[in-house]
């Protein structure tokens, strides 16, 4: 036992000195072994006899070169992204056979995933070689001082005590980073090519610059003048549902948090079936009752209460309205769960303050609850905002952003993000999606710093020993 | 005054009364659709004109178009393997950024930040290619498929779990760690037992998200009808070419579905509130 904890504490001191050290300063520990094993990853370990490691680290670099130097490898891939391919698939005349034999073209498509997974596999390795290297170094160091590096059995112990954070949060970096982090910078870096169905260019297509940007930007070409109206409209939308939401929301709250209201539990119960029950299925229901020929229009038509259809999903004004409130149907009980915490957490001295003051019940709200409400719940409201900026269930599954005028894209109802979604999945403009996307992330992005700067949590963060 | 206060109460209640049945009318007609004899999307009455069970026998039974029961058992499976694979990434990547400190611990967080922001779908077409590339969109590999759709992010939706963890106190790990645990034992034998009502809400919701998403499964699955999931069956039912005889059936369909996760939504909003209030005392 004491012993090792010794030695435990000697190899934690000793990696408390390298920590935070450069590259630089752990060659100058590790001597010519060290330099030696920037050639030869592992040699380092080898020496200093960490036999296993050592290998493995060498058969890693083994394998990096092999995947690089392979016919249809890494440096090929790379090779291929300034030009994303150019021969397209032909077909020629096979004259033994009398027949036309089709000859793989390039996609480019594959070209730019490939490149781009390779330079991703590149970048991967250079940590790979500074951490061997680091590891290689400070094997020397350890010997060279009269120290048993660690064996490889000690590594692995270690992999469930000091350094389980290497064990734990592999699987999930790795996986962020192939089905997340790849796929984002793949499609961002779309935005700048012309892969698109307009003009044909699914197989072949090449980088455009910032052609992509200038058209979603400029208020004469078809998407452009689209780009302005769907932004408006996003930006219209995400006000009034967060704001109404929040409005209603807090008067039912605050309703059934009154002395005097029975069953409260009952009520809340209620009205957060349309939490509890999924969107998919809720708002597809709605969506059958609102149709021309829906249950609404028929029951308004039957009782003799109005002459003609309503254009509840082909109007725009209509559908318009139509979201915004069906959103009160589903964000209501959002609302109500938020803030029926925080008026039960209202100091009751300053309702008795008021009291004292002879306030109307309307000046106590006006100048108790609604203030200390505002400062707890602004962080939400700016998440509800940026929710609703990125709320594709309720427009896609409600109007399917319909009503669309002729010759558009987008319709009346389409947010950015389910003009996004009808881009790439239903009309494959791959290249103009990725711009949107892109601009949505970035009008997110400045929104989230503002909010997340500002909130308790990160603030907290800076205190963490 | 106390004749007002009556009067306000009275009003309040009939108010509530009233938006409750407006809440409840879509679902109400959603059941009473459910149970309707005759075919067809649109009806002229708010009531059906007869009443009947077959629509529930016949989702089940008659499963040469749409077999809803086989989309039921792929949604099972995909939803138990992504429940395990993302409640495992979740925990793991709370207990190292609440209790850990490691270089890279910082320039994690703020990353997840980041990729919180970028909308799903603009990645989706993407991971498509990806998952083609690798051979797994094709037959059988798509569950797989699913399950990495389902549970690749997982990494990135630990701010609950670890809010939580940060609340259990240190001063149990530094009593663990005199008594000779590892961290390993520290975290199976005590920060996870402490964790025990988070876990389970963690577990509820990401089993929950397969049931519920067919934007990715679409794209996933396009389609191979075979390895539909609920959420896409459902969908395609009310499509253009099946609404008339399928409609009822979508209805008893969503009706079965609605019920469990209901209740599981009731379960996790007790378990969070359970987490949330009662904490852990040290």
């Amino acid at each position: 036992m004491t012993d090792n904890t010794k030695k435990g504490r000697n190899s934690f001191s000793l990696s408390k000195d390298l920590q935070g050290n450069t590259l630089l300063s752990a060659l100058t520990e590790g001597g010519l072994f060290g330099w030696l094993s920037c050639i030869f990853m592992g040699l380092g370990n080898i020496k200093a006899g960490q036999w296993l490691k050592g290998i493995l680290f060498f058969i890693s670099q083994v394998a990096f070169t092999a995947f690089m130097l392979s016919p249809r490898g890494g440096i090929y891939s790379i090779s291929l992204l300034p030009s994303l391919g150019s021969s397209e698939q032909g077909k020629v005349w096979n004259e033994d056979k009398g027949i036309f034999e089709y000859t793989a073209g390039d996609r480019s498509q594959l070209i730019l995933l490939y490149g781009i997974a390779a330079l991703c596999v590149t970048v991967a390795f250079i940590f790979l070689w500074r951490a061997s290297v680091i590891s290689g170094c400070r094997a020397l160091k350890e010997k060279r001082m009269g120290l048993y590096p660690k064996t490889f059995r000690e590594d692995i112990k270690s992999l469930f005590n000091e350094n389980i954070h290497s064990l734990l949060m592999t699987p999930p970096t790795a996986t962020l980073l192939v089905f997340t982090v790849l796929p984002l910078i793949y499609m961002m870096s779309m935005a700048f090519t012309d892969f698109s169905r307009e003009g044909d260019k699914l197989v072949l297509f090449d980088w455009v610059g910032f052609d992509n940007f200038i058209a979603v930007f400029s208020r004469n070409s078809v998407v452009g003048r689209q780009f302005w109206s769907v932004l408006l409209w996003t930006v219209v939308w995400a006000f009034f549902a967060t704001f109404l939401n929040f409005l209603f929301g807090t008067f039912v709250a605050m309703l059934i948090n009154r002395p005097g209201i029975r069953l409260r539990g009952l009520w809340r119960t209620i009205l957060a079936t349309t939490i509890a029950v999924p969107q998919f299925v809720s708002l597809m229901v709605v969506r059958s009752m609102v149709q021309p020929e829906g249950i609404i229009n028929r029951m308004l038509l039957n009782g003799g209460l109005i002459a003609e259809r309503l254009p509840f999903l082909t109007e725009s004004t209509w559908a318009r309205v139509l979201v915004i409130v069906v959103n009160l149907w589903i964000g209501i009980p959002y609302t109500i769960l938020q803030v029926t915490g925080v008026l039960n957490n209202i100091p009751k001295e300053q309702y008795d303050a008021a009291k004292v003051d002879g306030c109307t019940p309307y000046k106590t709200f006006m100048n108790v609850t609604l203030p200390y409400m505002m400062f707890v719940l602004t962080p939400y409201l700016i998440t509800q905002f940026t929710g609703n900026i990125n709320n594709f269930n309720v427009i896609y599954l409600l109007t399917r952003g319909e009503p669309v005028t002729v010759g558009n894209t987008a319709g009346a109802t389409d947010l950015l993000i389910t003009w996004l979604y009808k881009l790439s999945v239903d009309q494959q403009k791959y290249n103009l999606a990725a711009v949107i996307g892109i601009l949505t992330f970035a009008t997110l992005s400045v929104v989230a710093l503002i909010t997340y700067r500002s909130t308790g949590s990160y603030k907290n963060e800076e205190g963490f020993k | 005054m106390r004749r007002k206060r009556m009067l306000f109460n009275i009003a309040a209640h009939a108010f509530l009364i009233i938006l409750c049945i407006i809440w409840l009318v879509p679902f109400f007609w959603l059941i009473m659709q459910s149970f309707r004899r005759e075919p067809g999307q649109f009806i002229d009455t708010f009531f059906p004109k007869s009443y009947t069970f077959d629509n529930y026998i016949r989702l089940f039974t008659e499963t040469n178009v749409i077999n809803f029961s086989r989309m039921f058992a792929n949604t099972f499976v995909i939803a138990v393997f992504t429940c395990i694979i993302s409640t495992f990434f979740v925990l793991s990547v709370s207990y190292c950024t609440s209790r850990l400190k490691f270089r890279f611990r910082r320039p994690y967080m703020n990353m997840a930040l980041i990729l919180n922001l970028f909308p799903g779908f603009m990645s989706m077409i993407a991971v498509y290619f990806i998952l083609k590339a690798l051979g797994l969109t094709e037959g059988s590999m798509i569950p797989i498929a699913l399950i990495i759709v389902f549970s690749a992010g997982s990494g990135t939706q630990f701010y609950v779990m670890k809010g939580y963890m940060d609340t259990i106190p240190r001063a149990l790990d530094e009593a663990a760690a005199l008594d000779g645990c590892s961290r390993w034992q520290i975290f199976t034998r005590i920060t996870l037992p402490l964790s025990k009502p988070m876990i389970v809400y963690q577990v509820i919701t990401s089993f929950m998200v397969p049931w519920v998403d067919f934007i990715f499964a679409r794209i996933i699955v396009r389609a191979e009808s075979r390895y539909y999931t609920v959420a896409i069956g459902l969908w395609s039912m009310l499509e253009r070419e099946y609404v008339w005889d399928w409609y009822t059936r979508f209805c008893a369909g969503a009706v079965l579905i609605s019920i469990p996760i209901s209740i599981l939504f009731m379960f996790t909003q007790k378990y969070y509130r359970e987490a949330m209030s009662g904490g852990v005392k040290g």
